[in-house]
């Protein structure tokens, strides 16, 4: 697998990310500066990093969104690339319009750091064709703005659509309809709350966030 | 402002008594002008000079084999030995207090105190991998605390957070003697090449001096003068000297400086903490025996006509100087602007053994540094043996199942998980035991190798109250079974000692004697200081705080698959107390929270008996015979079941194989005790192996069932005991 | 001519405001009873060169849109002067 991390000033899950796509899939990734109008050729994933771009400030994601590096990771995007983003990853991918809602303030109004319970809700993603029948699968999260949100008629072609790929079993942030992570209409995006990059070996406390990456690797395997 | 009587007044105001200022006059042959006078101010503070607390601590041992840099430097270093290159690394590590300004200002006085202690490690050219917080509050009905506690943990969980680095551990105390000073000791804990560490000293003349980050403003002037001082009722007027953190800026720092030092650029570096450009500059020539000019036109400023008085004493957060490699600046500013930081070359250093300062084309500070450092008051104050608890003569009975629902849901023993839910405890993806977890310590892997470190924060401040010596010994034994507890081998610590006004002598009483038994600990344990911070003055209106000095120890597991910690006892397991209990509850939690009553000498702490029984329980950790380990500390055995029973999701059934009372059994506070969990089969070798020691071992119960027992006095639910004890902290905050 | 850009930003109603929800709470508890509906939003100021009023506006209005505010959840009113 070829993968890139884009790092934004701010960003603080870059390694994690890195660590993560090498130690799940063997493969090589390259970090990318968020001044960069290019990215490396022929990538099969691109992984938006949690962190405080920016300090969270103004908007958690907003600054970022607007970076030279996003209007080249919405054009492969465009491509089919599959683009993973994580926690401020996830605010980033909304606020740049490739994921549709937004995440406001927690619902208790503070940072909550703590293991998580989720649902895979749909199985038949390129992020999740791994997973086997477990009921649920634990992660950690660490954010102060996971209250994910769209509008009625938004929320409802999200769900219609399977767009919902998890789902918090208690919900610890305020998600409209417990939502915990989605996927853009074509499916080659997915937006998380949750790190799977915290969670990809036992000594980490879940390895959970493993078969993510491993779907991943398996769809370059059928492609 | 060029009187006799005006430049006087100032040394007065600014915290220089009259024999002190004396000396200035002395050495210099004249009178200082105005900035003179603040550099030497600051310098000669408590802060920055220990001028009370030198002469002791000269006391702890600092030196050892593992010993790379002892205290006097930003950050203490010791050596853990091979990374996956074969390099040799170092972990750098301090902690330090911010107490007075979170005080006044509780969110951005902890997070400043977060970004200040990182600055301290980083700048030796380690990354931070771990932070740790000894907290301590006032009573909760104090009408303050709240407020304080609020702040404090959003300050710190808003810095730690943001610049991305694992808050892994702390301790949190509420107490009456803190209603008018809260303790906010920040520990940060750093990795770097043992062969790539940065010192502050400057290495030759001529050479560039270049100040990076942010920009200067009115920030806590001051600061290190006020934190020298006691706090009266009208402290709370000094807010405006409370500097402001920017975590993101924190977090460019870090990158930028790490990255400037991976260049080759720098040839010695210092972060501006308390006293900002005066204290970093100063030390770098003086380190470097050498001299240095600053232009203070050329400082990055935030406000406009900043004098130079109070550029030299901004205490504004994220800056750091240094001092480049001759042609090199190009390189720093390639960095700098990558980073989105501010940076000018604002001096050079040279031959003159003197700082000069201009401003505006004219010479508005010349002194020699001499002076500065080595001249720096020195006080042996007077002091009387500090009072002390005699031994408890009575111990009132209470029912044993009461008495545990009493105490842990006491504001000191109840679960902090709402605080430390707020601290990200796993970026970094490297945290192998936090908080949440159930271990006596936080682990954090050494990235890209099989070794972790095992990192804590202890001091018992009640027997440290009733007892400086004893209590002083028993806050660095503490710190080492902790280690010892999750399989690490303790190596070194940082100290906090946090104290009221050494001016009175009972106070500096209390210092010397906690000192003393810190320092005999630390030399049977072989457990050397290797840096540290003294936080005296914590008084208001003349009542001190309970002394508490804090340590912050590490300690390295080689494989972290040898790690333990007490959330892994599994059903039909044996639990083998570790150590004698000969009863001891004096100045127990028991008596406190259970009979309201804050007396007796604390239980004694018998080093050698430390040494004995830690490695004992080391070995059966190494061996992987234990199972599940938990010091015994603060409210004794049952408490200590009850915490390896929450963690573990499995009951325990206790008896009592002593001759003691069943409360005095359950609660007693006896040191050097540890509670290990063996599979039934190895439990007669255990015992047998701890008899040929000479360790004392006694098989006391059994994981079975939902339910914790002690066999005829208390049998009481598991979950009924767990929410009595997450309970009480959220009622509290009203979340 | 240099002008005085000032931004008024808020939650859309509709989307649960957190923080306003909360500090109603505060102020209810108090004694503050009869407070109701709090918004917390946030207000930017900067000096902004432009030609004229109008022009400002539409620039302001651009940054709006692009970035000072998200309009899957926020409303922006300017005024400029």
């Amino acid at each position: 697998m070829k993968a890139a991390v884009l790092v934004f000033p701010g960003s603080n899950c870059d390694r994690d990310c890195k660590v993560a796509v090498e130690t799940t899939t063997g493969g090589h990734v390259d970090m990318v500066w968020h001044q960069e109008t290019a990215l490396p050729s022929g990538l099969d994933l691109i992984v938006v990093p949690g962190g405080f771009s920016y300090g969270d400030y103004l908007r958690c994601g907003a600054m970022a969104s607007q970076s030279p590096v996003m209007a080249e990771v919405a054009k492969a995007a465009e491509r089919g690339v599959s683009i993973l983003g994580i926690c401020n990853g996830f605010q980033i991918l909304c606020e740049s319009g490739l994921l549709p809602g937004a995440l406001l303030r927690n619902a208790g109004l503070k940072y909550i750091c703590k293991p998580i319970e989720l649902t895979i809700e749909n199985r038949n993603t390129r992020f999740t064709s791994a997973y086997g029948d477990e009921q649920t699968i634990w992660m950690t999260q660490g954010n102060a703005d996971g209250n994910f949100f769209a509008d009625a008629d938004t929320l409802q072609s999200i769900e219609d659509n399977g767009q919902v790929v998890f789902r918090y079993v208690e919900n610890p942030n305020g998600s409209i309809n417990n939502i915990a992570g989605i996927v853009n209409k074509a499916g080659n995006v997915l937006g998380m709350m949750p790190h799977p990059d915290r969670a990809f070996e036992p000594s980490l406390g879940s390895a959970d966030g493993a078969p993510l990456f491993h779907s991943l690797q398996r769809l370059l395997q059928s492609a | 402002m060029s009187t006799t009587k005006t430049i006087a007044e100032y040394a007065a105001e600014y915290g220089l008594k009259p024999d002190e200022y004396q000396v200035i006059l002395d050495r210099l042959g004249r009178e200082p002008n105005y900035v003179e006078l603040g550099v030497f101010s600051v310098m000669w503070s408590e802060h920055c000079s220990y001028k009370s607390s030198r002469l002791h601590l000269r006391k702890f041992p600092v030196t050892g084999d593992k010993v790379i840099c002892g205290p006097g430097e930003n950050a203490g270093i010791i050596d853990i030995g091979e990374g996956p290159d074969g390099q040799k690394l170092a972990c750098v590590f301090k902690m330090e207090s911010h107490n007075h300004p979170s005080y006044i200002e509780p969110y951005q006085g902890a997070a400043t105190g977060v970004g200040g202690i990182m600055r301290d490690v980083f700048t030796m050219g380690a990354r931070p991998v771990a932070l740790l917080n000894a907290l301590r509050f006032g009573e909760p009905d104090h009408p303050k605390t709240k407020r304080i506690v609020e702040g404090v943990v959003a300050g710190i969980g808003g810095y730690g957070n943001c610049v991305g680095v694992p808050t892994v551990a702390g301790e949190t105390n509420f107490h009456s003697g803190y209603n008018g000073n809260c303790l906010v000791n920040a520990m940060c804990v750093g990795l770097a090449d043992a062969d790539k560490i940065f010192y502050s000293a400057a290495p030759e003349p001529g050479l560039p001096v270049v100040y990076f980050g942010s920009k200067t403003g009115r920030d806590g002037i001051h600061g290190a003068t006020m934190s020298s001082a006691e706090f009266s009722e009208d402290s709370e007027e000094k807010r405006p000297t409370v500097q402001v953190g920017d975590p993101f800026a924190e977090k460019l720092l870090i990158e930028a400086t790490l990255e400037l030092m991976a260049s080759g650029a720098v040839a010695a570096i210092q972060d501006m903490g308390a006293a900002g450009l005066t204290s970093s500059s100063v030390e770098m020539a003086g380190k470097g025996g050498l001299g240095i000019t600053l232009d203070l036109d050329k400082v990055p400023q935030r406000e406009e006509n900043m004098s130079a008085y109070e550029m030299m004493l901004s205490e504004s957060q994220e800056r750091m100087l240094a001092i480049l490699k001759p042609g090199r600046e190009e390189d720093g500013y390639r960095i700098f602007k990558k980073w989105g930081l501010d940076a000018a070359v604002i001096g050079e250093t040279n031959t003159s053994g003197h700082i000069v300062l201009t401003h505006k084309g004219e010479v508005v500070c010349d002194l020699p540094l001499g002076p500065l450092s080595d001249d720096a008051p020195l006080y042996d104050r007077p002091w009387v043996e500090p009072d002390t608890q005699a031994p408890l003569t009575r111990v009132p009975v209470a029912p044993v199942g009461d008495a545990l629902l009493t105490i842990l849901k006491s504001p000191d023993m109840a679960s902090k998980r709402w605080l430390w839910e707020q601290y990200d405890r796993h970026v970094m993806a490297d945290t192998l035991a936090d908080s949440a977890t159930g271990a006596d310590a936080g682990i954090v892997r050494v990235h890209g190798t099989k070794k972790a470190l095992a990192v804590t924060s202890d001091v018992t401040p009640r027997y440290v109250q009733a007892n400086p010596y004893e209590g002083g010994k028993q806050a660095v034994a503490e710190a080492w079974r902790n280690l010892t507890a999750v399989g690490a081998d303790p190596i070194a610590i940082t100290d906090n000692l946090n104290f009221g006004n050494p001016e009175r002598p009972k106070i500096m009483g209390q210092i010397v004697r906690a000192i003393d038994g810190m320092a005999e600990a630390c030399r049977v344990l072989n457990f050397p200081v290797v840096s540290g911070n003294v936080s005296l003055y914590n008084e208001t209106n003349g009542v001190a705080i309970p002394p508490t000095p804090t340590v912050g120890a590490v300690g390295l597991i080689e494989d972290y698959e040898n790690r333990i910690g007490f959330n892994s006892l599994k059903n039909g397991q044996v639990l083998i107390l570790i150590g004698d209990t000969k009863g001891e509850l004096g100045s127990s939690i028991y008596l406190r929270e259970v009979h309201g009553l804050e007396e007796g000498a604390p239980p004694p702490v018998d080093l050698e008996l430390e040494k004995l029984n830690g490695d004992f329980v080391r070995s059966l950790i190494h061996t992987k015979t234990a199972k599940a380990v938990h010091d015994l500390s603060d409210g004794g055995l049952l408490t200590a079941a009850f915490d390896v029973a929450a963690a573990s999701n499995v009951g325990i059934e206790l008896k009592n194989p002593t001759d003691l009372e069943d409360h005095v059994f359950a609660f007693a506070e006896d040191q050097a005790r540890y509670l290990v969990a063996v599979d039934e089969a190895s439990a007669h070798l255990v015992l047998a192996r701890a008899a040929e020691a000479g360790v004392a071992a006694q098989t006391v119960g059994v994981a079975t069932g939902t339910d914790l027992v002690l066999a005829g006095a208390a049998s009481l639910s598991l979950e009924a005991l767990k929410q009595a004890h997450e309970s009480w902290l959220p009622a509290y905050m009203g979340a | 001519m240099t002008l005085k850009a000032k931004v008024h930003i808020f939650l859309k109603n509709g989307v649960l405001d957190v923080q306003g929800k909360a500090v109603e709470g505060a102020l209810g508890g108090l004694g503050w009873t009869d407070v109701s509906n709090v918004r917390v939003g946030k207000v930017l100021e900067f000096d902004l060169k432009a030609s004229d009023k109008s022009a400002a506006e539409t620039e302001v209005k651009a940054m709006c849109e692009k970035l000072l505010a998200n309009t899957v959840i926020e409303s922006y009113r300017i005024e400029v002067a």
